[in-house]
């Protein structure tokens, strides 16, 4: 797909500039285009290693362990079919938590690792359709759930911003509303035809 | 306390909480954050191949001019919905690429600010969601599930919402403007 989305791009843009006449524009924006994104990763490197190294703190003292905990009761509700202690239950929680914490680099292999050990308690382990507890997942995973989005604020700071968090109760407001709002879709989507299958 | 300052003490209060945190749990603070750093460092250069390809599509987006006629194509539609039609490109692509995103928001930033209505809606939508369809794919496609059933639709309610309550967020907290 994002090979289409990316020729589709430059394609129009390349259309486009020939109707409007700027192509003497288009052709500085490539070399700008390409400088442009090199710069915006060195800039935000110094940053971006601030968090990763602060947030590998975090995860070797046991902080996600430890809020995945506080977690885990909220998340039986979310996730009936599997009891709270089985491997996928846990698996489910520290993903879950990693994302809260903005551990991009750790929450992926987590999650990876939750959808293994959902699909490995079903009854059938070679079953292609998602069963509620997969679909409940992966839309928790789609909803962002980030306390503090890092690199939108590094972002927003190396563009001039006079208060790059202040923000952050904006963010908290939408992402908490679009949160429930995939949790209630989630729950009043999934039916009644597709049964729960069975407490692991 | 008002946002500017709140915005100040951020940082900060994330800092010495997490060392304070790691010297608790003993923690060897310094080293486990050159680890950290270290890490920090590979995944910021790996995203840069596909940030020069998508910044690059995007800034020649916005040299051919096919932005400013998307947004005043939009406009009367998205106005009539409260919605800045400057920020529609971005709400598109975001549930598609995270690479992609990043840079319309850096166009966004670069032509409006970050501290303007626009720029601070585009930064709620970038905070407040994820790349739904990538994570979709990733997370499915790892155990080969095929029927995804009503995952897609409530992701993409989910992110509507979003994308709704970015702009009255906004709105609500920054009433000037």
């Amino acid at each position: 797909m994002m090979n289409w989305i990316w020729a589709g791009l430059i394609g129009v843009s390349f259309v486009c500039a020939i109707c409007t006449g700027r192509m003497p524009e288009l052709s500085q924006a490539v070399l700008d285009g390409a400088e442009n994104a090199v710069t915006l990763v060195i800039s935000t490197l110094g940053m971006m290693c601030v968090w990763t190294g602060l947030m590998k703190i975090a995860e070797e003292g046991g902080l996600t362990a430890f809020l995945a905990r506080l977690l885990s009761p909220l998340l039986r509700r979310l996730f009936p079919d599997y009891a709270q202690d089985s491997p996928a239950a846990r698996a489910i929680c520290m993903n879950l938590t990693a994302n809260f914490l903005g551990l991009g680099n750790a929450a992926t292999p987590l999650g990876l690792a939750a959808m293994r050990e959902m699909q490995n308690a079903r009854p059938d382990r070679l079953s292609t359709t998602a069963n509620n507890s997969m679909a409940m997942f992966v839309v928790l995973n789609t909803a962002s759930i980030q306390l503090i989005p890092t690199f939108m604020g590094t972002l927003r700071a190396q563009y001039g911003s006079a208060a790059p968090f202040d923000i952050l109760p904006a963010v908290w407001l939408a992402s908490v509303g679009s949160l429930v709002v995939g949790i209630v879709f989630a729950k009043l989507l999934q039916g009644r035809k597709h049964k729960r299958e069975g407490k692991v | 306390m008002n946002l500017h300052t709140f915005s100040a003490y951020v940082v900060p209060v994330a800092i010495v909480f997490l060392l304070g945190f790691g010297i608790l749990r003993r923690v060897p603070v310094f080293d486990t954050f050159l680890a950290g750093a270290r890490e920090g460092i590979s995944s910021s250069v790996s995203i840069l191949p596909s940030l020069v390809g998508l910044i690059l599509a995007v800034t020649m987006l916005n040299a051919s001019g096919a932005l400013d006629l998307l947004t005043s194509f939009l406009s009367p539609v998205t106005k009539a919905l409260g919605f800045p039609a400057e920020v529609v490109p971005l709400s598109l692509l975001r549930p598609i690429s995270g690479s992609g995103s990043t840079a319309m928001l850096t166009q966004v930033f670069g032509e409006y600010g970050p501290d303007s209505f626009i720029g601070r809606v585009a930064s709620v939508i970038m905070g407040s969601t994820e790349t739904t369809f990538y994570a979709i794919a990733v997370y499915f496609g790892s155990v080969g599930i095929k029927k995804t059933r009503h995952t897609v639709p409530a992701a993409l309610a989910a992110d509507m919402t979003g994308y709704i309550l970015s702009v009255c967020s906004v709105r609500l907290f920054f009433p000037g403007g």
